[in-house]
């Protein structure tokens, strides 16, 4: 029945809450985006490079272990290299003397640290925890075509740091940032019905990038956005590491199921040329 | 089974004939796999096969998740990230495992919508309908806990709310929620009794499962005219029927596979589309999410319990005739599991003598209408109230409204004033309408043979 | 099948495993029902394996069933005791005293005559002194002169699994006390129940100090 068909479609589309994103969200293209899409292994190194030497002096990332530097799918870096970036850091080992415990340089099976500012959050699922994307009026179609949208978010957070509208008083708390909107907003900058007049809010994390602030080493761009975007790219891989992987496994699971799916059609086709016209039924020569 | 005529299965070799004299498990088998089936199935009837490769996929993914998950507030949230980075197919599975619960409900709601349009509820069928119905709160049930498990934002704090539902009953309902969570607020002890109860809760689903397709292969399956199976010989019920071995195995098997195609798609490149960004972030009792909005699997049922709030006049007048004992919230409870118990009792509720609704023009309008309400419901259900310039409540209220006025109000008088067509007089001659070979398989319904 | 064009087919019978008559028509029909089974069964094989392969080692037990050790502060004369994959493991820098009485010993005096050296490609290799001890780091990979220093092996009783105490028993190295295992210089078995000598497990020097395990 067709008419089921357009109910299913319709069932089908979810409706995710419709969050106050009154910030501004820029859809920055990504390579990993998309059925076929896949990290981009250097844009992956340059946004551990913006984490290690910017967000790492408060953010955590204690869900990701060193190792996972060097495996497939993300930034790959070599063995070695990846032993000498653990041994950087240092961990608290309690089997170590005598099991008093003490600290140690970090070897490669050992996690990130976690933050170490209390209001810092940790990043290592954030680009899955926030949404870029929502709408419109709930219906769930911009994530459908965008996708969630949390590293875009990063990057437009990051990236987003603005001179405070006029209407703002002077000793506002925080830093005026039009991609975040759960923070302070100033009743002066609101309309007559309380609506706020300029999009984003004020966050409590300074503006963490310059222009220039970062030397790639392959002489990639590094103005604020570029390196916004590299490293959004990075915590897109610190939250879904194996997402190169998943999307390779969907793939062939889809293509798989459409050739299995041919093949019960013909079956069932065959099947139930006997019953459906008994007479005209080809004598098929099988 | 069903009191169709027809073949039984008679042990041929000696080992059969052993087995047979011991335990007839091979005759049962084959009795409940060749039942004769309606030949007219059409593509609504897959759903049943759908949904039991859900719960079996269901069970098994959540078995191998258990291997790995560790059911304490501060070891919960890190397990699952472990199961994602760390073990071996670990992000297939927990995403298989985590929109396996939407594939479960798509093809729930579309197995419920099949059985409301073509009568499957009504006579004789009406313990199947009730079992369904007790499967479907169950499965209400499972997924809720389920969610709680991976411990993060949306996991507590919508526990909270949920579990806050109880707290509403009149005199007794702060002891059922502290019961319920075992402490005052929601902590380690829900999290491990709700690990405990997801693992146990699909096996008995799946119990009722079994006595659900018992049910229906007593009373035989119901199909797309409402017109029983012809029982007189078996030569007569096998010009209605097929076995359903092979033929609705295979057709069955073909739906699955072209359902699983956008399931695996789903779960290959967009697995995260139809769960909530905030559980993301690990559980704080300290603070609460800016909007917390259950699955979307249950956001109708939500909306139900939103929609009855303090200006409602029903509501006032419940709450003044009760001398206060039922309240806006405890309404708004007794409103949500009521939308479930009047879907259990649409039998009784359906006056009409014409059980399919391809024979009930009045009746189909109404059905197609209470499909877009629910629709609608479950998007309310995901706004928050201020949202749409305060129209969500009104809106949500007409939903509720139009849900129970559905059964309590509409399929009552339909029956009765409702001039329904003349269904075609077998099964046979609906199949042979549809497929015949002369009209080119013209869907028309010949008349009703003297 | 159907070239008995009778309208009522009982179904009961005419299922796919029925070839008629043998016929080429026959096979060729039977190809699709093959084909599909066929690809059924590799889905339900993948799916399969899926969930038998997540029960081997996750990724993160398999980081650690391989550890670095630093052992530029193992004098010679000491011994430094790691845990590896749950278990103690002896690395002894060994004095010229204890390498040359473990030289000295004939192999027909030994309980144990096999190396139990997994790094040795010959698993029947004698457990002289020689086959024993971890060669130092060679940077091009070539056989490195073996002063017989390094004595890597597993703390593990090889009777029952106690662990045994270092500078111990009547023959100068180690002594299990549950029930009297006396182990040389060389770790090797000499009297008591322990049925084999210490095993000496995977290792490696990969850098001048340090000793890779696993």
């Amino acid at each position: 029945m067709l008419k089921t068909l357009l109910v299913g479609a319709a069932l089908a589309l979810p409706l995710p809450a419709l969050a106050a994103v009154e910030g501004e969200v820029t859809d920055y293209a990504f390579p990993y985006e998309g059925p076929l899409g896949a990290f981009d292994t250097f844009q992956l190194q340059r946004g551990l490079q913006v984490f290690t030497q910017v967000c790492a002096a408060c953010h955590g990332l204690s869900y990701v272990a060193y190792r996972t530097l060097g495996q497939e799918g993300g930034p790959e870096l070599p063995e070695d290299q990846v032993r000498a970036y653990a041994a950087q850091f240092t961990v608290f080992d309690q089997s170590l003397d005598d099991g008093q415990g003490a600290d140690r340089p970090a070897t490669p099976a050992d996690r990130f640290g976690a933050s170490s500012l209390s209001n810092a959050p940790d990043l290592s699922v954030m680009a899955k925890a926030r949404k870029g994307f929502s709408g419109p009026y709930g219906t769930g179609l911009s994530q459908l075509f965008n996708g969630m949208g949390g590293p875009e978010y990063i990057a437009s957070l990051v990236a987003g740091y603005d001179e405070p509208p006029a209407c703002a008083p002077a000793d506002a708390p925080g830093y005026y940032n039009v991609a975040f909107s759960a923070g302070y907003y100033p009743d002066s900058c609101r309309d007559e019905e309380g609506e706020p007049t300029t999009p984003g809010s004020w966050i409590a994390m300074p503006p963490p990038l310059a222009d220039g602030q970062i030397e790639y080493e392959d002489g990639a761009p590094n103005t604020v956005e570029a390196m916004a975007v590299d490293v959004a790219a990075f915590l897109m891989w610190t939250a879904e590491p194996h997402m190169n992987a998943r999307k390779t496994a969907g793939l062939t699971g889809v293509l798989f199921l459409s050739v299995l799916a041919v093949l019960l059609y013909l079956t069932n086709k065959r099947l139930w040329a006997r019953v459906k016209k008994p007479a005209a039924a080809p004598v098929t020569r099988g | 089974m069903s009191g169709i005529p027809h073949d039984h299965y008679e042990p041929s070799s000696r080992p059969e004939k052993w087995l047979h004299r011991r335990l007839p498990i091979v005759s049962l088998l084959y009795d409940v796999v060749m039942i004769p089936t309606p030949k007219n199935l059409n593509w609504m009837w897959i759903w049943g096969v759908v949904l039991m490769f859900a719960l079996i996929s269901q069970i098994l993914t959540g078995i191998v998740l258990a291997m790995h998950y560790q059911p304490n507030v501060q070891l919960a949230f890190a397990s699952v990230e472990s199961i994602m980075r760390d073990v071996n197919g670990g992000t297939f599975l927990r995403y298989f495992h985590a929109n396996g619960a939407s594939l479960m409900f798509f093809a729930v709601y579309m197995h419920i919508f099949r059985s409301l349009y073509y009568g499957n509820y009504k006579t004789p069928r009406e313990v199947t309908w009730i079992i369904g119905t007790l499967m479907l709160v169950l499965m209400m049930a499972i997924a809720f806990m389920g969610y709680v498990l991976p411990w993060g934002q949306m996991s507590l704090h919508g526990t909270a709310v949920i579990t806050g539902l109880f707290g509403a009953v009149p005199f007794v309902g702060e002891s059922i929620q502290t019961w319920l969570l075992g402490a005052g607020a929601v902590g380690q002890p829900a999290l491990n009794r709700f690990f405990s109860l997801h693992y146990l809760l699909p096996f008995i689903l799946l119990g009722l499962t079994v006595v659900h397709v018992w049910a229906f292969h007593h009373t035989g399956n119901n199909n797309p005219t409402g017109v029983e199976v012809r029982r007189g010989s078996k030569e007569e019920a096998q010009r209605d029927t097929v076995p359903f071995w092979p033929y609705f195995v295979i057709k069955d098997l073909l739906a699955l596979v072209v359902v699983l195609i956008v399931f695996v798609a789903i779960v290959g490149f967009m697995p995260n589309y139809l769960g909530s960004p905030e559980n993301y972030v690990p559980a704080n009792p300290l603070k609460t999410p800016p909007e917390i909005v259950p699955e979307w699997y249950l956001l109708p049922f939500y909306a139900i319990l939103r929609a009855f709030t303090n200006d409602v006049w029903l509501v006032i007048a419940v709450d003044w005739v009760t001398f206060g004992i039922i309240d806006a919230k405890f309404f708004g409870v007794l409103a949500m599991f009521g939308s479930l118990v009047v879907l259990g009792l649409a039998p009784w509720l359906d006056t009409s003598l014409i059980r399919s609704g391809r024979y009930r023009p009045m009746f189909k309008w109404w059905f197609w209408l209470f499909v877009v309400n629910f629709v609608m419901l479950m998007w309310a259900g995901a706004m928050s109230p201020e949202a749409l310039g305060g129209w969500i409540p009104a809106i949500s209220l007409l939903g509720a409204s139009y849900y129970f006025a559905y059964f309590l109000v509409i399929l009552p008088i339909l029956g009765v004033i409702e001039r329904p067509l003349a269904p075609p007089a077998s099964i046979e001659a609906d199949f042979a309408a549809h497929y015949d070979a002369q009209t080119g398989g013209t869907h028309t319904i010949p008349t009703p043979a003297e | 099948m159907s070239d008995i064009a009778a309208p009522r087919h009982d179904g009961l019978h005419d299922g796919p495993h029925e070839a008629p008559h043998g016929s080429p028509r026959g096979t060729r029909r039977d190809f699709i029902y093959y084909a599909t089974a066929g690809a059924g069964a590799v889905a339900v094989g993948a799916a399969g394996w899926t969930l038998v392969n997540q029960m081997n080692p996750s990724a993160d037990v398999l980081a650690l069933s391989t550890i670095r050790v630093d052992v530029s502060g193992v004098a010679v004369g000491t011994q430094l005791t790691v845990l590896w994959q749950g278990k103690p493991v002896f690395i002894r820098a060994r004095t010229p005293e204890e390498i040359e009485a473990a030289r000295a010993v004939a192999i027909s005096d030994l309980v144990d005559p096999n190396a139990e050296n997994a790094n040795l490609t010959d698993a029947s290799a004698q457990a002289t002194d020689q086959n024993r001890t971890t060669p130092p780091f060679s940077p091009d990979g070539s056989p490195a002169a073996d002063d017989g220093t390094w004595l890597v092996q597993v703390g593990v009783c090889t009777h029952l699994g106690c662990v045994p105490l270092g500078q111990a028993g009547d023959y100068g190295g180690w002594f299990c006390p549950c029930h009297g295992s006396h182990y040389d210089t060389a770790g090797r078995i000499r009297r008591g129940p322990a049925p084999r000598n210490l095993l000496v497990p995977r290792t490696a020097f990969v850098e001048a100090s340090v000793i890779q395990l696993g």
